[in-house]
């Protein structure tokens, strides 16, 4: 097996106990929170008795102590299964894979915009150091930083779908829309997708530009950078083949980072437009205690967090020779 | 013998005088201008057939059948798909649905429905007593939160033909008829069913009914899509083509999308009542509080009696007359709502007693009351310190615990807030017991006995179970207004027990009614025929059509 193979399977296998413990540690706190699952579907009935409750406890697997409770849960996982999702009345795969790629085109669609504009207005602000279009650059990225996403997104509704008319203010699709072909659709969800997509990235647009200024101007200062000017490079190459692509790393250290976060970001945005992802579906996992739910997609994202984690230890190999993948 | 009165089949004939009607009610009960917005709808025209109604539900459904959890959204939409045996018009009377007529005999132990020919499950199957059977004896009094109490006394449903189906009881159950709509009591397909564990049944998020609409599509966390049942038993309905509730999680969003004309029909207040005056002004939008009598919700304080001061009769009293329950609507609700003086809302007149002890706002007689009681104003002013867990649904409850957290400082009660989720406050308020007041909603119900009696029933003191008696209020004669009135078949009687059992709880104050409260539909004034029943907001948009 080649060494980077190899690398890849052993951090897929140190990768199991972590998901264990998350899987533990939320299992854990849910059960710490008062109220349960039986709680909240009685609550919203108006009507309950002692049988009733007795009957969901039941019914929802509560009425065993907490550690079988674990324990059935984590032989389900061995089998490859969720769980059940009383709440939903889905089986909990189902409903993640169901919701899992509008999460992820929203995510990567802001991650790729936010990298795109970040860095490149992070090059434009360092060349142009100490200028006007400098401080501009960093006022406006600190604003994009410091504003509230659900403010950002309404703010973009009110332009762009109440005044202008331009874009759908929520949704994935048009309801009942006849589309001609497939390209029709994806047209239809990018309209759909733009709004969301340019509020989410809009915070991260901001680290991306901060942080491109600074290692671009930390790289300016290295002598290889005199050396390839001294060479008589143009200064755009020597911008994007010598400073730039060793600014890469931190960058890709922080998206990373992002992708994992990201998560956190797309419950506001899937909120305010009414997009169907993941990050609503687990808040509404925890308002209404509904364990299985909210397990399955601790686990989900913490896979998806791994792999990505994986993935930007390969490309600093790719990026930078001097870093070469071990055992 | 008692028979069902002859009346048309449908009441379409009196919806305009209902309208009429319902413009002067209201205009008499001082509610602002834009609630009777909707009588200005002009109700003329005829139905025009075809068309897409995309309306919003929040929040969205957890399965698509009421037995199986019966809270609003689901009720609202699943109404769409699935029959009653009966509607109800707008004096809050049963018309036939599925059953076509119905017989009440042996002194109210019997209940014969003869139910409507050559109905087919949307699935092609023919429906028939054996489905009104299973529903009622295996959804309704088993599995229906509160279909286990309202059918509590229903022994067997007897099934001599395919279109005969008698409910036998064990004791008089008037509040049955009361609670056969398609919200409360949908009759499903026993074919689909029967032998399955039903609340994993993958019929919950695609049923099949015999109602108006067919399902189509649900697309969890977008939209549900149902289409035109063209061979619904009632000819000629529904007018729409297709039906689509879309999930917008976000009220501002909602109200966006009213604006831009994105959706037609918002039911249950779905946008902030902040946003409803600036919604009103929208020539395009119609703003309605009809539709929502069957569920007559009414704000109110719990006071757990197991705490020494609240235990004192004298302090309970004080806490009615310092909370000025007017500017509370005014304030919080935007104006819509109603002060309540008791705990049946007086919108439901067969059983509202207005006749009961009042505690009008005043402050003077509420310090009085203190006083009486030995709670003295500290140095600080104050005479004592309860706190109150608001209900955790939005920022409505707290916004309501702030303004009587004013109104009681006057008097020198230090009303502490305590925020916290809705399960918590559940597992606190139901189980725990450990709190002192809390805010809640109660949907009493067009019949009162479904709503009311679970809270002043001292055997319902039972810790554990939400929606309970959670007071801890115990009065014999209480439970004995409420066993006589659940078996008590004589309309009259009844109601002069459920104006006891009103006075009796306005004078021991075990819970506090402020509001009683009024929910908002907003849509285009493109949509006419919405239903102005009771249960409207929960009903089908069979009557519905879109104007051009």
């Amino acid at each position: 097996m080649p060494t980077s193979l190899r690398y890849v399977f052993r951090r897929l296998v140190q990768a199991l106990p972590m998901a264990f413990a998350i899987v533990l540690l939320n299992f854990l706190l849910l059960k710490l929170t008062p109220g349960d699952l039986a709680d909240v579907i009685a609550g919203e009935s108006g009507s309950a008795t002692p049988e009733f409750m007795e009957n969901l406890r039941r019914l929802y697997g509560l009425d065993i102590p907490v550690h079988l409770q674990f324990l059935n849960y984590i032989q389900g996982i061995l089998h490859f299964d969720l769980g059940y999702s009383f709440r939903q009345g889905m089986p909990v795969g189902e409903l993640i894979l169901e919701r899992l790629p509008a999460t992820i085109l929203l995510s990567l669609t802001a991650i790729l915009f936010a990298l795109l504009i970040g860095v490149l207005l992070g090059v434009v602000a360092a060349r142009s150091r100490g200028s006007l279009l400098d401080e501009a650059i960093s006022v406006v990225s600190t604003m994009g930083f410091a504003t509230p996403l659900f403010w950002v997104g309404l703010m973009l509704i009110v332009l762009f779908s109440i005044e202008l008319r331009w874009l759908p203010s929520a949704g994935m699709v048009t309801v009942g829309a006849d589309y001609r072909g497939r390209w029709d659709e994806w047209l239809d969800i990018g309209r759909h997708l733009v709004l969301p997509a340019v509020t989410l990235s809009l915070f991260f647009l901001s680290i991306y530009v901060r942080i491109t200024r600074s290692a671009m101007l930390e790289v300016y200062g290295l002598d290889f950078v005199r050396t390839a000017r001294a060479k008589g490079l143009t200064e755009a190459r020597v911008v994007i083949r010598h400073v730039l692509r060793n600014a890469l790393l931190p960058i890709v250290t922080v998206t990373g980072l992002q992708l994992g976060a990201i998560f956190g970001g797309t419950v506001v945005v899937e909120t305010v437009f009414g997009w169907p992802g993941l990050g609503r579906l687990a808040q509404e996992a925890v308002f209404s205690r509904d364990v299985n739910l909210l397990l399955g997609i601790f686990l989900c994202s913490s896979f998806i967090v791994i792999v990505v984690n994986l993935a930007v230890d390969l490309l600093y190999a790719a990026l930078d020779p001097r870093v070469e993948v071990r055992q | 013998m008692l028979k069902n009165p002859s009346r048309s089949p449908l009441p379409a004939v009196s919806r305009r005088r209902f309208s009429q009607g319902a413009f002067i009610a209201l205009a008499a009960l001082g509610l602002p201008g834009g609630v009777a917005s909707a009588a200005a709808v002009p109700a003329a025209g005829q139905p025009v057939r075809g068309g897409t109604l995309v309306a919003v539900i929040q929040p969205e459904p957890t399965a698509l059948a009421s037995a199986v959890n019966n809270n609003y959204a689901n009720a609202s939409v699943s109404a769409n798909v699935y029959d009653g045996l009966l509607r109800y018009d707008e004096e809050m009377l049963p018309q036939p649905a599925l059953a076509e007529s119905w017989e009440v005999s042996d002194g109210g132990r019997s209940i014969l429905f003869r139910l409507r020919k050559g109905v087919k499950w949307h699935d092609g199957a023919d429906f028939t007593a054996a489905d009104v059977r299973f529903s009622a004896l295996e959804l309704w009094k088993k599995l229906h939160a509160r279909g286990r109490v309202t059918f509590a006394a229903l022994l067997d449903v007897e099934t001599p033909d395919p279109h005969t189906a008698i409910f036998r009881l064990s004791a008089p159950a008037p509040v049955i008829l009361s609670a056969l709509n398609a919200a409360e009591s949908q009759v499903m397909p026993k074919h689909l069913y029967e032998n399955t564990d039903i609340l994993k049944n993958p019929r919950n998020n695609a049923p099949v009914g015999t109602g108006p609409f067919i399902f189509k599509e649900w697309r969890k966390g977008q939209h549900i899509v149902l289409e035109r049942n063209p061979g619904y038993w009632d000819e000629g309905k529904p007018h729409l083509d297709r039906l689509v509730f879309r999930i917008i999680p976000d009220a501002a969003s909602r109200a966006v999308a009213l604006e831009t004309g994105e959706i037609h029909y918002a039911p249950f207040t779905a946008v902030p009542l902040a946003d409803v005056a600036r919604l009103r002004d929208d020539p395009a939008l119609a703003v309605s509080t009809s539709g929502y009598a069957f569920q007559s919700h009414v704000f109110l304080l719990d006071f757990n009696l197991s705490n020494p001061h609240l235990a004192d009769l004298r302090v309970r009293r004080a806490i009615a007359h310092a909370i000025d329950r007017q500017g509370l609507i005014d304030t919080v609700w935007y104006g819509f709502g109603k002060p309540a003086v008791s705990p049946v809302p007086s919108q439901l007149t067969r059983f509202h007693n207005p006749d009961v002890p009042r505690h009008d706002y005043d402050p003077g007689r509420a310090e009085a009351l203190l006083d009486e009681a030995g709670l003295l104003r500290g140095a600080n002013g104050i005479r004592f310190t309860v706190t109150h867990d608001y209900l955790p649904f939005g920022e409505t409850y707290r916004d309501a615990g702030e303004y009587i957290r004013n109104n009681l400082k006057k008097v020198g009660i230090d009303f502490v807030l305590r925020g916290q989720d809705y399960p918590s406050w559940t597992r606190r308020v139901y189980t725990d017991y450990a709190y002192d007041i809390d805010s809640n909603t109660v949907a009493v119900m067009m019949d009162p006995e479904m709503g009311l009696p679970r809270l002043l029933l001292s055997t319902n003191h039972v810790r554990g179970v939400p929606t309970s008696n959670n007071t801890g209020y115990d009065n014999p004669e209480a439970d004995r207004v409420i066993k006589a009135l659940q078996v008590e078949p004589d309309a009259g009687k009844r109601k002069a027990l459920f104006g006891e059992l009103q006075a009796i709880a306005m004078t021991d104050l075990p819970i506090l009614p402020l509001s009683e409260m009024r929910h908002v539909t907003i849509h285009s004034r493109k949509l006419r025929g919405l239903a102005q029943a009771p249960d409207a907001a929960l009903a089908s948009l069979a009557d519905a059509w879109l104007s051009a």
